[in-house]
């Protein structure tokens, strides 16, 4: 009985549902964030007689903000700055991380205990608020945050790919690889990345969805994107003072953000198990 | 305690030391990162006369070289003397000490909700394993952890504020009670992704602890399974705990971001004024008290971890870093 109860069960082999959804649905973020002049050619478009009305006028299924913007079609138009931004943070970061974290796995030494400090200093501090804190004393600008997040977030790569190769040391095939005098770069890159780059991909995916919620953060306030820019952390930020006339403004924005951050993180997730057992298999 | 303990606490908080010590260097080092004059630009928007520009410069010593400079700012923030806000003009530290009362409590409730609700949804989901309950908890879970928090609070704000008319809209209310109604909403929206994150955890936790030959052997000796699921919390107990310490870093970074959603003056909404305003010397001062309380805390973790259990104490302990 009680080992019925709790034997792990065998893990399923078909792709689940839920991550079907996903992609689709980040598949249609990410349509809009390519293209959203082509789906939403009118988001920008503002009508101040009109002002803010609320879900359900002929038009305007959500409503409008205050500059008479169309809600439904400036949340797509905030695709862009919700997708691009994230993948710069985290393919920036997951660079960094790649080379200082294999350099400082391998070789260990001084290069690893500098590694080290630089990660425990940054660490140290929440990075969210460290990054409040940088981008708004650097200045304000989409970009400039979008560089102080990739700074922030490089540490815990660093830290995660030198673990990663850590493990990988004691494997025969890097003996052999060094026996028969093959560059420790050609080692690094050649021999070793192969074997980490399923917890370098699922982590990247974490990282978007991370970067998503920071980068819209320190948007809503108005750190990010200039005003009148389509982001939904803007968005939020505008739609805090119509939640009397106007609660779809913030609502909205405010759902795709936890929807599109959720099915990234969903889409990591999954994929790092499957990449697991694929590993365990092989 | 024998010695190899002492050595290991004295060796860490040397490492706290020099951490906090690099971290305030850093932290000073703030003002220099916005381009342009310092002294011109802590006048902010108000008349640059030349007078104005060298009573700034003598008063933040900014002729002195960069580590005097330091010097003079560091040992007056030891003995909680911050300098002069400028925004408002008055002394930073008390214009903190304000602040800290409203970020404390709401805050705290955070902590206890995320604990008290977090801890047992783990457990059942460790032991529910692969079933439909786990597997719906921890999808839970993870739509608690990538749901920003000032998202969460303004559909909260939307559903139970405005909509149902459960709870106040902004503001901190009179009085004890009323006060803590007016911070339910921004406890439960900073509390959701801290609490996803200690369902994770815990999960994880257990999981690895059922997963062991004790508790197979336990089963096998005939333990009821009320016997075995207490042992194995036990064991559980130690890494949750420890990383619930952690996570006072990660409610730092969040209470910005709901104190601004609510309208709540705290800590978090002094940041935000202080860095929109640029008001260095609020936001060094921020920024510093911060980096303490999330390094001693750090430590104390540590060194709990040391005295609690007796296996820690035979090997090398390793620090973990969350990432809030």
């Amino acid at each position: 009985m009680a080992f019925r109860r709790t034997a792990p069960r065998l893990p399923r082999r078909r792709t689940p549902v839920v991550m079907i959804v996903s992609v689709v649905l980040l598949g249609f973020v990410g349509f809009c964030a390519a293209a959203w002049e082509v789906v939403v050619p009118h988001a920008l478009d503002q009508d101040i007689y009109l002002g803010v009305v609320g879900g359900g006028v002929e038009g305007h299924p959500f409503g409008t903000d205050q500059l008479g913007r169309d809600i439904l079609q400036l949340s797509l138009a905030g695709a862009r700055s919700a997708l691009v931004g994230p993948i710069v943070v985290a393919v920036g970061s997951m660079v960094i991380g790649v080379l200082l974290g294999m350099v400082a796995g391998y070789r260990g030494g001084i290069v690893d205990m500098l590694a080290g400090r630089y990660a425990d200093l940054l660490l140290a501090l929440p990075a969210v608020l460290l990054a409040i804190v940088v981008a708004g004393m650097v200045g304000r600008g989409y970009w400039v945050t979008v560089g102080v997040l990739i700074v922030l977030f490089s540490p815990s790569d660093v830290r995660l790919v030198r673990g990663a190769v850590i493990e990988q040391m004691p494997r025969p095939y890097i003996e052999s690889a060094r026996v028969l005098g093959i560059r420790p770069s050609r080692i690094m890159f050649r021999h070793i990345a192969p074997n980490i780059v399923p917890i370098v991909v699922a982590n990247l995916l974490l990282n978007v969805a991370f970067a998503l919620v920071a980068l819209s953060s320190l948007s809503y306030l108005g750190l990010g994107v200039p005003p009148g820019a389509p982001d939904w952390g803007r968005q939020l930020a505008d739609g805090r003072e119509l939640l009397g006339d106007n609660p779809l403004a913030a609502v909205i924005p405010g759902i795709l953000i936890i929807v599109t951050a959720t099915a990234v993180n969903l889409l990591g997730d999954w994929l790092s198990e499957t990449l697991d057992r694929r590993a365990v298999a092989a | 305690m024998n010695r190899p303990v002492l050595a290991f606490a004295l060796r860490r908080l040397g490492a706290t030391l020099l951490l906090l010590l690099a971290l305030s260097l850093l932290v000073f080092a703030l003002m220099y990162l916005s381009p342009g004059d310092v002294a011109r630009n802590m006048l902010g928007t108000r008349n640059v006369t030349p007078e104005a520009l060298a009573e700034i410069r003598a008063r933040y010593h900014l002729d002195e070289p960069f580590l005097t400079q330091y010097w003079l700012w560091v040992s007056q923030a030891v003995t909680g003397d911050f300098g002069t806000s400028i925004r408002t003009g008055g002394p930073v530290g008390p214009l903190m000490l304000s602040r800290t009362g409203i970020t404390a409590a709401t805050a705290g409730l955070a902590f206890l909700l995320s604990a008290l609700v977090g801890i047992p949804v783990g457990i059942v989901a460790a032991v529910r394993r692969g079933r439909p309950l786990d597997r719906l908890l921890v999808g839970v879970s993870v739509v608690g952890v990538s749901a920003p928090g000032f998202a969460v609070g303004l559909l909260l704000l939307y559903v139970f504020a405005l909509g149902l008319g459960w709870f106040p809209i902004y503001g901190t209310g009179d009085g004890f009670l009323d006060g803590l109604w007016h911070l339910v909403l921004p406890a439960v929206a900073l509390a959701l992704g801290l609490g996803a994150f200690v369902v994770k955890l815990t999960r994880a936790a257990v999981v690895r602890e059922l997963d062991q030959d004790y508790v197979t052997f336990a089963r096998g000796r005939g333990l009821p399974e009320s016997a075995v699921l207490r042992i194995v919390l036990r064991n559980a107990a130690i890494p949750i705990v420890t990383s619930l310490g952690l996570m006072v870093a990660y409610l730092f970074g969040g209470t910005v971001l709901i104190e601004v959603t609510f309208a709540l003056p705290g800590l978090g909404a002094l940041m935000e004024e202080s860095v929109l305003f640029k008001d260095v010397p609020v936001v060094q001062a921020l920024t510093l008290v911060v980096a303490f309380v999330v390094s001693v805390t750090a430590l104390v973790v540590d060194l709990s971890y040391l005295l609690i259990d007796p296996r820690v104490r035979a090997r090398t302990v390793r620090t973990r870093a969350v990432r809030g």
